[in-house]
C-alpha cells in the first residue's frame, strides 16, 4: 500500500473539477467592492484630486487617497513583507508622489463592482509630470554593483586564461520584461466581524506573509486577524509579495467597518511585479580539445527606484560546468517602475539562458557537438562554494534524453516540407534543492481520520494530494483517511511556497510528525497491554491502520480509545539537518528541442521538446511531471511569445491583456515529454525529495534559440524570438 | 434603475427575472446567483475562464449580454457534475490531471463539452485550436489534450 511513487490523482480533484473550490473572489458574504484608480503618469505628484462627483455617485461608500489616509498608516509602521528587497516598500496612499505608471492614487468602494468601476471614472486628477527614463536602455549609465549583492567569488585569472584560449567568444544576450499573469487575478476578501476582528482571504502564496504585512502596517495583533488563502489559482512568484489589493480591501474594511472585496482586473495584474528585463555580456573561452578554460558573465537588470531587487543570476555561470577562470559580476539600474518580483526560477532562469546560448556558441565555434562540449566539461563538485553535491545524475539525464530524443540521428531525420528549416538545440538546467524550517500539527479522530495541518499553500503544485501520499505511507492507512489541511494562519507556520521547497520542507515535517505519532500509538498500545512491556518500537509495523506485532494485529481506533484527549494531539518543527550545509543541493535536467522555421514567413514552431530530469525521490510522478511539463513550457513562452512591453515615453505598459501579452497557448504544444531518472539522495532532505517546479524552464528558453541557429544559421540573442527577428537580414 | 425582463433556462430550471441591460452572463452568475465556479480571469473575452455552454455552445459569458440570452439553456460547471456525482468529462479531467491550480478547468471542462457537441473535429491539431479559447497558465496543455481527446471519443 504504497502511496509514494504512486501516479496519485489529486485529492482535491473533485472539488476543482465541479467548481468547488473556492479561490479567494469566490467567498461568499455580503461584500462592499473596492476599484482602484490609477496613475496616468510615471513620475511627478498629484497636484489635485477630486471625488466629488464619484462621491456622489449611487452605491459609492467612501473614496480613499492620500488626502484621507488615516493618521496612524503614516507614523512609524512598517510596511515591510518577508521577501521585501532592500529598499523602501511602496506604500499606497502615503502622499502625492508618483513612482510609477499604474500605481494605486485613489479606491472606491462601492455597493457593486461596476458601480466602484464606473465612480472612479468620475475622479478628475491633475498632476505635476517630471522628467524620467523609462526603461533599462535609457538607463544603463546608472546601473551600479553597490544596489546589487555580491555575486560568487572571482576564481582563477579570467582575462589571462580568456587571452590565452583557442576559440573565445564575446556576446550580448537580452530578456524582456515578463509578467506572471497567473489565471486567478490577485484579490482579497476581508470578513469584517461584529467583534471587529477581520478574517482575510488573500491570494498569496504563504499566509504568513500577508500576516506579517497586516501587522506592520494596520498595527493588528495575531487575535484580531486571521488571513486564510484554501486556493490559489496559480501565482508562479506573484504571490511571494503581499500585493496592494489586501492593503485595499483591508483599509476599506477597516475603516468602513464592513466587508470589503477587492479582485484586481486583468489590466492591473501588469501594475506590479514582473521578471525584470536584464542585459547579458558573456565572454568565454576554450582550448582546441573543448575544455572551458576562460568565463566571464556581466548581468545588468532593472529595478525601481525606490527598492534593489535582486536575484540570483551570474553565480549559474559558475556553478554548471567545470572552469577554473571566472569572473562575476552583477549590476542593477532604477527605471521608473514598480519593483520586479521574483518569478518562476528567478535568476536561473535568466542567467542559464545567456550561459547556454554562449555555451552552444563556444561549442559551434570549437566544431564539437554540443552535448559533447558540455559532457567534456561536467564538473561534479560546486566550485562557487567548493562543496560537493547532494547527488547529481546530470550524466544520466544527459544519455536518456540523448536516446529518447535520438539526438545523434537528428540530422538524418527527413525534411518534409520545402518551406520549412528544421533545427535542433539542447542545454542543461538546474534549480536549487532547499529545505526550510517548516512546522506542521496531527491529530486523530475516533473513526481513525488523520488531520494534519500547516500554514503552507497550494498553488496547484499538488500539496493537498502529495501531503496526504506521505502522511498515508509513514501512518500505514489509506489516503482517504488522511485530511491535509494549509493556507490558514491559524495552524502551524510554514515557509512561503516558493524555491521549489515545499515539499522538501513541509514534506520532511509530515513525514516526522507521522513517525512521531507512531511512538505515540507504540507507547499508549504498550501502556495497556502489560504483556508487551519488552517489545522493541522496530519490532511493530504499521499497516492497514492497524500495528502489527508478530501475527497479532491491534487496530489504530482500539488502541487510541485508551488514549487521552492529549494524546490524540501532536506538533512538530522540522528543521534541516545539522551538517546539511556541507553539501549543496541542486536538481539537474537536460531539455533538447526540435524547432522549424517557415522560410518565407519566419513563423517558429517547436514540433518535439523533450526533457529528462534527476530531482531525488519523486512523490507523486502524476503531479511532478504536470508541473515540469508546466515550466518547460513556460520556457517556450519566455523564449517565444512572452514580452512586456513598456513605451518608454510613459513609462506604461503598453499590452496590459491577454491578447496582446501573449502566453503559450494550447496549439503552441505538439509532441512534448518529460521524465525522471533515477537519484538516490540521502543528504539533502529526510525525503531525498528535490522540487520540480522551477526545473524545467530553466534552460529551456536557450534551447530554443540554440535550435533556431541549427535551423538557419542566425543567433537571435534576445528574448523572445519573433517572426520579424528571423527575418531581418 | 432601467431593467429589462429575460427568460432562460439555468442549470435546468427555468428563471424569469429583470435585470439592467448591462450585466453580463458572467456578472449575473457570479455576483446574483453566487454560482462562483464560472471564473473571471480577464473580463476581455482573452482567456476563456468564464466559459459556460448557452444551448450547448462554448461562450464566453463576460462577453455576454444577459438580456441577450432570452429563451437560451444555460448550464455552467454547476450543472454539470458534483463530487458526489461526477459528469464522464469531470471524472476524465482528474484521471489525466488535466489541471494544476483549477482556475481554468471549469471553463476548460465546458469548451470540451461544447466541442464534442458540435462534433466537427478531424485532427489533433483542430482539437488543439479548439481548446487554445481557454488559457491555462499553469500550462497543463498535454494533459489537457488528452482529456479533451478522451471527452471527444470516449463519450
Amino acid at each position: 500500500m504504497l502511496n509514494i511513487g504512486n501516479k496519485q490523482t489529486r485529492v482535491d480533484g473533485p472539488q476543482k473539477v465541479t467548481g468547488k473550490a473556492t479561490y479567494t473572489a469566490d467567498i461568499a458574504a455580503p461584500f462592499y467592492h473596492a476599484y482602484v484608480l490609477q496613475s496616468t503618469i510615471a513620475c511627478g505628484s498629484i497636484t489635485a484630486i477630486d471625488t466629488t462627483a464619484a462621491e456622489a455617485f449611487e452605491g459609492v461608500k467612501a473614496i480613499f487617497t492620500h488626502l484621507n489616509l488615516p493618521e496612524r498608516l503614516k507614523n512609524k509602521v512598517d510596511y515591510t513583507d518577508p521577501l521585501a528587497p532592500p529598499g523602501k516598500p511602496f506604500r499606497p496612499f502615503y502622499n502625492n508622489t508618483i513612482l510609477y505608471n499604474g500605481q494605486p492614487i485613489a479606491l472606491v468602494v462601492a455597493e457593486s463592482f461596476e458601480q466602484a468601476r464606473y465612480a472612479s471614472k468620475l475622479i478628475k486628477v491633475t498632476y505635476e509630470e517630471k522628467k524620467f527614463k523609462g526603461s533599462l536602455a535609457e538607463n544603463l549609465k546608472n546601473a551600479s554593483a553597490d544596489r546589487a549583492p555580491e555575486p560568487a567569488k572571482n576564481r582563477g585569472d579570467f582575462t589571462k586564461a580568456f587571452k590565452n584560449s583557442d576559440y573565445t567568444i564575446i556576446r550580448e544576450y537580452r530578456q524582456s520584461r515578463n509578467y506572471h499573469n497567473p489565471m486567478e487575478p490577485h484579490a482579497t476578501s476581508v470578513e469584517y466581524n461584529s467583534d471587529g476582528n477581520i478574517v482575510v482571504y488573500d491570494k498569496i502564496q504563504g499566509v504568513a506573509s500577508s500576516l506579517k504585512y497586516l501587522k506592520g502596517v494596520f498595527g493588528l495583533g495575531a487575535d484580531s486577524v486571521r488571513v486564510k488563502s484554501d486556493f490559489v489559482g496559480g501565482a508562479f512568484g506573484s504571490g511571494l509579495r503581499p500585493q496592494y489589493q489586501l492593503f485595499m480591501a483591508t483599509l476599506a474594511a477597516l475603516e468602513l467597518k464592513h466587508n470589503v472585496q477587492m479582485v484586481m482586473t486583468r489590466a492591473q495584474m501588469f501594475s506590479f511585479g514582473y521578471r525584470p528585463e536584464v542585459i547579458h555580456t558573456m565572454k568565454l573561452g576554450c582550448s582546441k580539445d573543448g575544455t572551458l578554460t576562460a568565463l566571464s558573465h556581466k548581468t545588468v537588470g532593472e529595478t525601481s527606484t525606490f527598492e534593489d531587487f535582486n536575484e540570483t543570476i551570474v553565480d549559474w555561470s559558475g556553478l554548471l560546468y567545470k572552469c577554473d577562470n571566472v569572473n562575476l559580476e552583477y549590476e542593477l539600474t532604477p527605471v521608473q517602475s514598480y519593483t520586479p518580483l521574483d518569478m518562476r526560477a528567478p535568476g536561473g532562469v535568466s542567467g542559464v539562458y545567456a550561459l547556454e546560448c554562449a555555451i552552444d556558441e563556444l561549442a559551434h565555434e570549437a566544431g564539437i557537438d554540443p552535448l559533447e562540449f558540455r559532457r567534456k566539461n561536467y564538473v561534479d563538485y560546486d566550485q562557487n562554494e567548493n562543496k560537493p553535491f547532494t547527488s547529481k545524475e546530470l550524466k544520466a539525464c544527459y544519455a536518456r534524453c540523448e536516446e529518447v530524443f535520438n539526438w545523434n540521428n537528428r540530422k538524418s531525420l527527413a525534411k518534409t516540407d520545402p518551406h520549412l528549416l528544421l533545427g535542433y538545440g539542447m542545454a542543461t538546467g538546474s534549480w536549487e534543492a532547499l529545505q526550510q524550517p517548516a512546522s506542521v500539527a496531527l491529530s486523530m479522530n475516533e473513526m481513525g481520520t488523520f488531520t494534519i495541518k500547516c500554514a503552507t499553500a497550494d498553488i496547484g503544485t499538488g500539496t493537498y494530494t502529495v501531503m496526504s501520499q506521505i502522511a498515508a505511507d509513514k501512518l500505514g492507512v489509506s489516503l482517504d483517511k488522511i485530511k491535509f489541511k494549509l493556507g490558514d494562519t491559524a495552524f502551524p507556520d510554514s515557509p512561503i511556497e516558493g524555491g521549489s521547497w515545499t515539499v522538501s520542507s513541509v514534506g520532511s515535517a509530515v513525514a516526522a510528525i507521522c513517525e512521531k505519532f507512531q511512538y505515540r500509538i507504540f507507547d499508549v498500545w504498550k501502556r495497556n497491554n502489560p504483556e508487551y512491556q519488552a517489545v522493541a518500537f522496530e519490532a511493530i509495523s504499521f499497516q492497514d491502520a492497524k500495528l502489527k506485532y508478530g501475527s497479532k494485529t491491534f487496530a489504530f481506533t482500539e488502541i487510541m480509545q485508551q488514549a487521552s484527549k492529549d494524546e490524540l494531539s501532536i506538533a512538530h518543527s522540522e528543521a534541516p539537518a545539522d551538517g546539511q550545509d556541507t553539501h549543496s543541493g541542486y536538481a539537474h535536467c537536460c531539455v533538447m528541442v526540435e524547432v522549424t522555421v517557415d522560410k518565407e514567413l519566419g513563423i517558429i514552431k517547436v514540433p518535439r521538446l523533450v526533457n529528462v530530469s534527476a530531482a531525488g525521490k519523486i512523490i507523486n510522478p502524476k503531479t511532478a511531471e504536470n508541473q515540469l511539463l508546466g515550466s518547460m513550457i513556460w520556457g517556450l513562452g519566455m523564449a517565444l511569445r512572452e514580452e512586456g512591453m513598456v513605451d518608454s515615453r510613459y513609462g506604461r505598459v503598453m499590452n496590459a491583456n491577454f491578447a496582446e501579452y501573449h502566453i503559450a497557448v494550447n496549439a503552441d504544444i505538439h509532441d512534448i515529454h518529460t521524465e525522471f531518472v533515477e537519484e538516490h539522495d540521502d543528504k539533502v532532505n529526510p525525503l531525498g525529495a528535490k522540487g520540480v517546479g522551477e526545473l524545467g524552464i530553466v534552460g529551456l528558453a536557450a534551447a530554443i534559440s540554440n535550435a533556431i541557429f541549427d535551423a538557419t544559421g542566425k543567433r537571435l540573442r534576445k528574448l523572445p524570438m519573433l517572426l520579424d527577428d528571423v527575418l531581418e537580414v | 434603475m432601467n431593467t429589462n425582463p429575460v427568460h432562460f433556462t439555468l442549470n435546468g430550471k427555468p428563471v424569469k427575472i429583470s435585470i439592467e441591460p448591462w450585466t453580463t452572463l458572467l456578472d449575473y452568475l457570479r455576483y446574483h446567483k453566487k454560482l462562483v465556479g464560472t471564473k473571471k480571469g480577464c473580463d476581455h473575452g482573452q482567456c476563456g475562464a468564464c466559459t459556460v455552454l448557452v444551448d450547448g455552445n462554448s461562450v464566453n459569458s463576460c462577453l455576454c449580454l444577459l438580456v441577450s440570452l432570452d429563451g437560451k439553456d444555460i448550464t455552467t460547471i454547476e450543472g454539470i457534475g458534483t463530487a458526489d456525482n461526477l459528469s464522464v468529462e469531470q471524472q476524465i479531467f482528474i484521471e489525466e490531471d488535466a489541471y494544476q491550480c483549477g482556475f481554468c478547468t471549469p471553463g476548460q471542462i465546458c469548451s470540451t463539452i461544447a466541442m464534442r457537441n458540435r462534433g466537427e473535429i478531424n485532427s489533433e491539431e483542430e482539437l488543439k485550436d479548439w481548446m487554445s479559447g481557454n488559457l491555462c497558465r499553469c500550462a497543463a496543455y498535454k494533459n489537457l489534450t488528452k482529456a479533451a481527446r478522451r471527452i471527444y471519443k470516449e463519450s
